[in-house]
């Protein structure tokens, strides 16, 4: 589904992401791991062409990102707060946000009731705007939205961090929904490796913006990971 | 403590982002407030003389006369101009800093703007010019003591009524009302304020009135940004409660409809556009200057074309130069949404359109001045739509200001609105059409200089797809660096 050929990006003569090849195939859950400044967040914007990569390019579904915007139809992301509009109301936003993908109110609504023990009825007819929103809230409503209208992609930066902790067991239960679905593929990045071992089927390991590690999740993934992270510490520690 | 406070300050300044992108603005707005050093300067010294020899009045008797109105305009202009004192306060709570000396400190900074130095380029010499000429010393002392005291009086007021929308309209309505009734004769306020202000001169005592004025609003702003400096209260951005909106009305536009009713919402539901939106109707006014024939300077068919772009093209400039902007704080969405650049842009061309229109309808006051005037409104309006909306998106295209949408400041005058490319553009904005109209008109004829304006907009209005093809480009092209200058917040 998705192909990475040769990707750097450089920001004056530094570059913070570098990845040689890597391909997400249709249906995978892919988790997305790394310290800050890994690269995660700009792998996203270059998947998203928010950004212009220094080299290389990415093909989404046969569609070269930089090049058409075709992608945009199957391709949907909740990166940060930027991607919700402050002066709307929840529902305007997905009325707003499924008229873009061709749905009409009837079916954002209808889309909506599996979500109301997700918005834990404090965010759909509230007298609120989206800017008066708790982060958390607006959070889960970024979430909700990028999951409107059957995209085939479905890009989700740090989805976990800020929300509470029924609702990140909540969010684990959506994102396994899509576990046997060929059809969607899903991007997820996170800090937390509890959680992202738990919903990914594969766990791509990014450092100074290079891929160190990629592993089919497995019983023993989570302890994987937590070693590679430890031992960058007590790397450290030998250094200094 | 002041000295830390002092050096924050000086650090948000020369961090801010906006500054390394900007200095030539920062050179230029410099040039602008020298500019205007300089002719309040002008007026302060000559006025006096232009009064009495040019005008034969008595100087110090007619200022006061007119002084309700300059203080009105003072009040009027920093309340659209003048920046709130937010010093960032919120990190500072949690710091041992007294709560008292946050709050002098913040209120002294409003007292140091440069809404309250320009005063004194007007009131120093003329001062001057009056001991010169022989006024009592002591009374023309307290007389530029209490007027000074007066107009710092006004800083405070206008801290009091920022958050307040109504009662800026009310200032303003009354002002045009005041003006009006005076001009035509009607009533003369000044004759009833004008002894008041006279009588600081007159018996010296009474300047205190304003002193005390002075300190008491000091006190009452003190108290009352200190006893609300709390997170959940004076600091607390104000909520209102919303309501979802369907505006099915804007459906029938089909695939602009989905941006067209989020536009409708955007100037609805935020200060800043709302301000802008509502201020920008006031152009329609404008011509007013132009077609009474109340300044000669403006006689002559350059200006009459001139004025009637602006009169219904207030909306079209105000709202339009800051396409895409407007959507600066949700911009990454947009780029990445199932969104057609067309449509997005097309959408924001007809809300310009539908302004325009609506512009026009309002100005139909205009043919009481005679159907030409009207005739000139028209064609205005005609070569606004088929011409300068488009000019308009298309020097937005490379204005890469993020926009607030919540604060209502810096709504006028945002300097990093002006640069090279958007300033270019405003040839074909304002000066072909002139042009054009002055050709027509010394070559055929009056009527024929309207036509050749006319021709010109119905050939842009024809090719409007072409020329949205273009501007297209141009998005694109700037895409990636717009993104990044909006990511950075000042």
């Amino acid at each position: 589904m998705i192909q990475v050929n040769s990707l750097t990006k450089k920001y004056k003569e530094v570059a913070v992401l570098n990845i040689d090849s890597l391909e997400i195939p249709s249906g995978e859950i892919c988790g997305l791991v790394g310290n800050n400044g890994a690269g995660k967040t700009t792998f996203f914007s270059l998947l998203l062409d928010l950004i212009k990569a220094s080299t290389g390019h990415i093909i989404n579904n046969q569609v070269q990102v930089d090049m058409s915007e075709d992608w945009k139809p199957f391709t949907s992301a909740f990166i940060d707060e930027s991607f919700l509009i402050g002066y709307l109301t929840p529902e305007e936003y997905f009325y707003f946000i499924g008229e873009l993908r061709g749905l009409n109110q009837q079916d954002v609504d209808l889309f909506l009731q599996n979500f109301e023990d997700f918005f834990h009825g404090e965010i759909l007819q509230g007298k609120k705007y989206l800017r008066d929103l708790s982060k958390g809230n607006q959070k889960k409503v970024g979430i909700v939205a990028s999951f409107i209208g059957e995209p085939k992609v479905i890009i989700l930066d740090e989805p976990f961090a800020n929300l509470d902790p029924s609702t990140q067991i909540r969010l684990k239960k959506l994102i396994g929904t899509y576990k046997d679905n060929p059809e969607v593929t899903l991007l997820i990045s996170s800090h937390d490796l509890a959680h992202v071992t738990e919903v990914c089927q594969r766990i791509v390991v990014l450092n100074k913006g290079q891929i160190v590690k990629d592993i089919q999740t497995s019983e023993r993934t989570l302890r994987d990971l937590e070693g590679f992270f430890s031992e960058e510490i007590l790397n450290e520690t030998l250094v200094d | 403590m002041l000295t830390s406070f002092i050096q924050l300050q000086w650090k948000s300044f020369f961090r801010s982002a906006s500054l390394s992108s900007n200095l030539i603005i920062k050179i230029l707005m410099g040039f602008f407030a020298l500019y205007m050093m300089v002719s309040f300067a002008i007026l302060g010294t000559s006025i006096y003389f232009l009064l009495e020899q040019e005008l034969g009045l008595e100087p110090l008797e007619t200022v006061n006369r007119f002084m309700i109105y300059y203080l009105a305009m003072d009040l009027l202009a920093r309340y659209m101009l003048q920046k709130m004192p937010v010093v960032n306060i919120r990190p500072l709570l949690y710091l041992p800093f007294k709560k008292s000396k946050i709050v002098h400190f913040s209120l002294w900074k409003t007292i140091l703007s440069f809404f309250n130095i320009i005063h004194a380029f007007v009131l120093v010499p003329f001062t001057v010019v009056l001991l010169i000429k022989g006024y009592d010393a002591l009374a023309v002392i307290a007389w530029f003591l209490a007027i000074s005291a007066l107009i710092f009086c006004n800083n405070f007021i206008n801290i009091f009524i920022n958050a307040i929308n109504w009662v800026f309209f009310i200032v303003i309505g009354s002002l045009i009302i005041l003006g009006a009734l005076q001009y035509y004769q009607v009533f003369d306020i000044s004759l009833w304020t004008g002894p008041i202000f006279h009588s600081l001169y007159k018996t010296p005592i009474t300047a205190l009135i304003p002193v005390l004025l002075l300190i008491g609003f000091y006190q009452i702003a003190f108290h009352y940004f200190k006893s609300n400096l709390y997170l959940d209260s004076g600091l607390a951005t104000k909520q209102k409660d919303g309501k979802t909106e369907q505006l099915q009305w804007v459906n029938r536009f089909g695939s602009v409809g989905v941006f067209l009713k989020n536009d409708i919402k955007l100037i609805k539901r935020n200060k800043r556009s709302k301000t802008n939106t509502l201020i920008s109707f006031l152009f329609v006014f404008y011509g007013l200057l132009f077609f009474t024939g109340a300044l000669e300077m403006y006689e002559g068919p350059f200006w009459r074309m001139f004025a009637a772009i602006f009169v219904t093209g207030g909306f079209l400039f105000s709202f339009g130069q800051f396409v895409p902007s407007w959507d600066s704080s949700y911009y990454p969405l947009m780029m990445s949404q199932n969104i057609r650049y067309r449509d997005y842009l097309n959408s924001k061309w007809w809300l310009m359109v539908m302004a325009t229109l609506v512009s026009l309808v309002m100005a139909s006051f205009y043919l009481y001045f005679g159907w030409e005037v009207y005739l000139a409104v028209v064609v205005g309006a005609c070569y606004n739509i088929g011409v300068n909306s488009y000019m308009v998106l298309w020097g937005g295209a490379y204005v890469k200001t993020p926009i607030d949408l919540t604060s209502n400041k810096k709504a006028f005058g945002d300097s990093q609105a002006f640069n090279a490319k958007t300033l270019l553009l405003t040839i074909p904005k304002l000066v072909i059409p002139m042009l054009l109209y002055a050709l027509g008109y010394y070559t055929i004829g009056p009527i024929y200089g309207y036509g050749l304006v006319l021709l010109v907009a119905v050939l842009g209005f024809a090719f409007k797809e072409k020329v949205f093809d273009i501007i297209l480009k141009v998005y694109k092209a700037e895409k990636y660096k717009t993104l990044a200058a909006y990511k950075q917040k000042n």
